[in-house]
């Protein structure tokens, strides 16, 4: 198993500050808006973007949630690991607002499919958005794809695209693995 | 998350500590499900559940039923009132006419002591034991321990007392397996016509003074007297038990410390509890309730995702 650096911290970075200002262009105070972290991994890109908004561009009253979608999932039962859930903490309505899903990667665009429908036990929202730091393009299982994409990758079925934080790997790295 | 160590839920013998946390835990992603404006998940759409109720049931029926629903499950309800069981079928022609039709799960209440046990060697299909005779009552016990757990943080050290009639109880037996196995010390308290006789070989203390129990204890978990399982007389009368059994606010308020009061139900208000105790901040009867919806979603998502 080899592994090669795709993207270093400080490009990391960059791409957040990015991905933060394109979401305030069409966002702009985030009254309606709501920010979601598809959990467990998309959490850690949620909070970044999160703090960096608030931190940086002064964004006030942001709404962060972080929805679990392990019980919508389409591979229950077919996948050889057990399923583990997480938790779900959305303290707000989501009824006619605008939501941003943010995720690390997206891949077959299934776990998006699965957090279309959990979203929805939280009310009908006006809009859905999908913010993603990785697109592995050329990989999807369903017409899905991101309306803000970190960065576009090639990568084929048999490699495997890790995003590391410096709060659950020590550092900020994304890694392609043969 | 990892796997039950079993593909049915007989009892709480059965089943190890580990598998008692990943039910706890599954749970509480459960409680927060059903907490949503919209409660459902659509886990189980591929699976049909057969709950099968030889025995009368009100409470644990509709809590096994609502939570195969929250799971999108298939649910078909038999009741032994009105089905071909009086008419001299056998429980395993029954289960396997109703398997014939397709089903994965099977819920099952039964009079006799061990029907889940000897189904489970004879069909091809998970079990769960929604009580049988005076054996096992798994989901209670799981679901009065998840209680304890929300109201006292933890149920490792825990004195926890079971009041009442615990020679007819499923309740009290699959409780005291479930509590031992996280590490709670565990009493009975009760008429001694009522405490079987070899109760102390199950590690549990025995006592026949309820206000030195409830002294001694953090919870009490009150039981019914299952008058519909005696044949014979064991205590003089409903009044005497009362009397000496009985729960009352004023017993509480003169405890040196505030203790849980459970109940599995149904009450017999005024009789091993009065209104006004069931009804006060001490009583966690109704969090059990909603409990007994998680915890049976958790325990039928689990075992759903060993059928492969």
């Amino acid at each position: 198993m080899s592994q090669k650096v795709l993207l270093t911290g400080k490009e990391v970075n960059i791409i957040l500050h990015r991905l933060a200002c394109q979401l305030i262009e069409n966002h702009t105070h985030f009254k309606e808006t709501v920010l979601v972290g598809l959990q467990p991994r998309g959490s850690f890109v949620a909070e970044r973007l999160k703090q960096i908004l608030i931190e940086k561009y002064g964004i006030e009253n942001l709404k962060l949630g972080l929805l679990d979608i392990t019980f919508f999932r389409d591979d229950f039962r077919r996948s050889s690991q057990p399923l583990e859930a997480n938790k779900t903490t959305i303290d707000f309505v989501v009824e006619d607002k605008r939501v941003v899903f943010i995720d690390d990667v997206l891949y077959t665009g299934r776990s998006i499919r699965a957090a279309l429908t959990a979203i929805q036990s939280f009310g009908r929202p006006a809009e859905v958005e999908l913010l993603t730091l990785i697109d592995r393009r050329f990989s999807r299982h369903l017409p899905i794809q991101p309306n803000y994409r970190g960065r576009q990758v090639d990568a084929i079925n048999e490699e495997r695209v890790k995003v590391n934080w410096k709060e659950n790997a020590g550092e900020d790295v994304v890694y392609l693995i043969k | 998350m990892s796997e039950l160590s079993v593909n049915h839920l007989l009892g709480i013998k059965y089943i190890n500590e580990k598998d008692i946390q990943l039910i706890f835990e599954t749970a509480d992603h459960f409680k927060e499900v059903i907490n949503r404006p919209i409660k459902k998940v659509p886990s189980l759409r591929d699976i049909t559940i057969a709950n099968l109720f030889f025995e009368n049931s009100t409470r644990t029926r509709l809590s096994f039923e609502l939570a195969e629903k929250r799971l999108s499950a298939d649910v078909v309800n038999f009741s032994a009132a009105s089905s071909s069981v009086k008419k001299g079928e056998t429980l395993i022609d029954t289960v396997n006419n109703i398997l014939a039709m397709k089903v994965d799960m099977v819920v099952m209440r039964h009079p006799n002591p061990g029907a889940g046990v000897f189904l489970s060697k004879h069909i091809n299909a998970s079990i769960v034991n929604a009580g049988d005779g005076a054996h096992e009552h798994p989901t209670q016990a799981l679901l009065d321990s998840y209680s304890i757990r929300e109201r006292l943080g933890d149920v490792a050290g825990k004195k926890v007392v079971i009041v009442g009639d615990i020679l007819h109880s499923r309740v009290a037996l699959s409780n005291i397996y479930a509590l031992q196995l996280q590490g709670a010390e565990v009493m009975v308290c009760g008429p001694k016509t009522l405490i079987p006789k070899y109760i102390e070989s199950l590690g549990v203390k025995v006592e026949t003074n309820l206000k030195k129990a409830l002294e001694w204890c953090d919870v009490a978990n009150m039981l019914r007297v299952q008058n519909e399982r005696m044949e014979i007389s064991y205590f003089p009368s409903t009044r005497e038990y009362t009397q000496q059994y009985g729960v009352t606010k004023s017993l509480l308020n003169n405890l040196s410390k505030e203790i849980v009061i459970m109940h599995p139900g149904p009450i017999n208000r005024g009789v091993e509890i009065t209104s006004e105790v069931a009804d006060s901040n001490q009583a966690i009867i109704l969090d059990q309730v909603q409990n007994g919806v998680a915890i049976r979603m958790a325990v039928i998502y689990l075992l759903a995702s060993k059928i492969k």
